[in-house]
């Protein structure tokens, strides 16, 4: 399952998006978020599902687009913490700062 | 002193029904599914994996209030009790103050399930437009979630807003969809994305002495575009149904259909049984037949135990 946290404004599409399929729980992503936004919990999109996955903080899901923002996703000359981090390849994010940051 | 006359164009009205054909002495199992949403309750009562009954109605400030009102409203229909049940589950946004509800499950995951049940296995995109959030979903021949996206921080283009648009231009908020089509010519769509914003826009239109049919046509077709931009971001895929509330406003389902080029599935129901005898077919009880179609697996698989008492 394709799962999007976040939200869409007038400024852009900001969202953290995980592949549940591929998540294997390692936790490494929550060891390397800076800003502590990725907790490791029960699928709550899937209650049959048995292994725990990784979801964005549902506090931290309406401000997204600031938490995020350090790390610059998807346009720094290196990939962000967490994607970085991720193995199995299962953590991206929306374009909206690449649109915000990005060399125009 | 003159009293001004208080009438409340937003009222929907709420309802209950039940299957007659559905006897459920001979049940396995009898299990309930209650979604406590934001601005709606409903309760269904499924018996072996049949819905037995239902019931909707709207949340108050109190949501455990809510839910056993909507729950004692399904039981009365079935003449089942309480203790009759064996497994509950909660879900919707008030879900974790259902007090009588054994486990919950997100409302995401439980519209794809209820939509999956209602429509026919070979639905692939449900649409939910709830009172305070959209949700657009994507689901496999099971029913099961693979992609999903939601709309967390803005309460643009949702039931609410309708409701809100309702009162303020003083029609009852059923008539708006079919009102929304006498017109004479499409009107440009309301601008504002916000409800708020849009509130002050329809005021100013009022001011202008616009038709209010036309103001109602230029507010659902916002509401359409407002959609369809989420919708895009998911992708749609057929075959493409809506639940909720505004599955319910011919005005959104129309615009939001030539907007997106793909056709929505009939409000009628999947299974020929129910069909053919012309039952009625409440797209806001999706949610909870997901929910009472899960507490049905959990007792199957033997995951979670029954809990009836007579």
């Amino acid at each position: 399952m394709i799962a999007q946290y976040g939200f869409k404004d007038g400024s852009g599409e900001w969202f953290f998006i995980v592949d549940t399929d591929k998540c294997n729980n390692c936790v490494e992503c929550v060891k390397a978020c800076p800003a502590g936004a990725l907790e490791i919990c029960e699928d709550e999109y899937d209650p049959l599902r048995k292994k725990p996955v990784v979801r964005f903080k549902p506090e931290e899901r309406k401000r997204i687009k600031y938490t995020c923002a350090p790390c610059r996703p998807g346009y720094w000359n290196k990939p962000p913490p967490c994607v970085a981090s991720c193995e199995p390849g299962a953590i991206s994010h929306s374009d909206g700062w690449k649109h915000l940051y990005g060399k125009k | 002193m003159v009293k001004a006359k208080k009438i409340e164009y937003w009222r929907w009205p709420g309802g209950a029904w039940s299957n007659p054909d559905i006897d459920w002495q001979k049940r396995k199992f009898v299990t309930a599914g209650i979604d406590v949403g934001s601005v709606s309750s409903q309760a269904v009562l499924m018996v072996d994996g049949q819905l037995s009954s239902y019931s909707s109605t709207r949340t108050g400030y109190d949501s455990t209030k809510s839910a056993w009102t909507a729950m004692n409203m399904a039981l009365n229909e079935s003449n089942l009790k309480v203790d009759n049940i064996d497994y509950c589950i909660g879900t919707g946004y008030g879900r974790v103050n259902v007090p009588f509800a054994q486990q919950t499950i997100t409302e995401i995951t439980c519209h794809a399930r209820g939509a999956n049940f209602m429509y026919g296995p070979e639905i692939r995109t449900v649409l939910d437009t709830g009172g305070q959030d959209c949700k657009a979903i994507r689901c496999d021949e099971r029913g099961k979630v693979t992609k999903f996206v939601m709309n967390d921080k803005c309460a643009a283009g949702t039931g609410r807003g309708m409701e809100v648009f309702a009162d303020l231009i003083g029609v009852p908020v059923w008539e708006i969809g079919p009102r929304s089509f006498q017109i004479d010519k499409e009107p440009e769509m309301i601008s504002s994305t916000c409800v708020v914003f849009a509130k002050s826009e329809v005021i100013g239109l009022l001011q202008e002495g616009r038709p209010e049919n036309e103001i109602m046509a230029a507010y659902c077709a916002a509401m359409a575009h407002r959609i369809t931009e989420l919708l895009n971001r998911l992708g749609i895929e057929e075959k493409f149904a809506i639940t909720g509330g505004i599955a319910k406003n011919e005005g959104v389902v129309k615009r939001l259909e030539k907007e997106t080029k793909v056709k929505a599935m009939k409000t009628e129901w999947y299974d020929p049984n129910m069909r053919d005898k012309g039952l009625p077919f409440d797209t806001q009880i999706a949610g909870a037949i997901g929910a009472a179609l899960f507490a049905f697996d959990m007792l199957e698989s033997g995951k979670a135990k029954s809990i009836r008492k007579a």
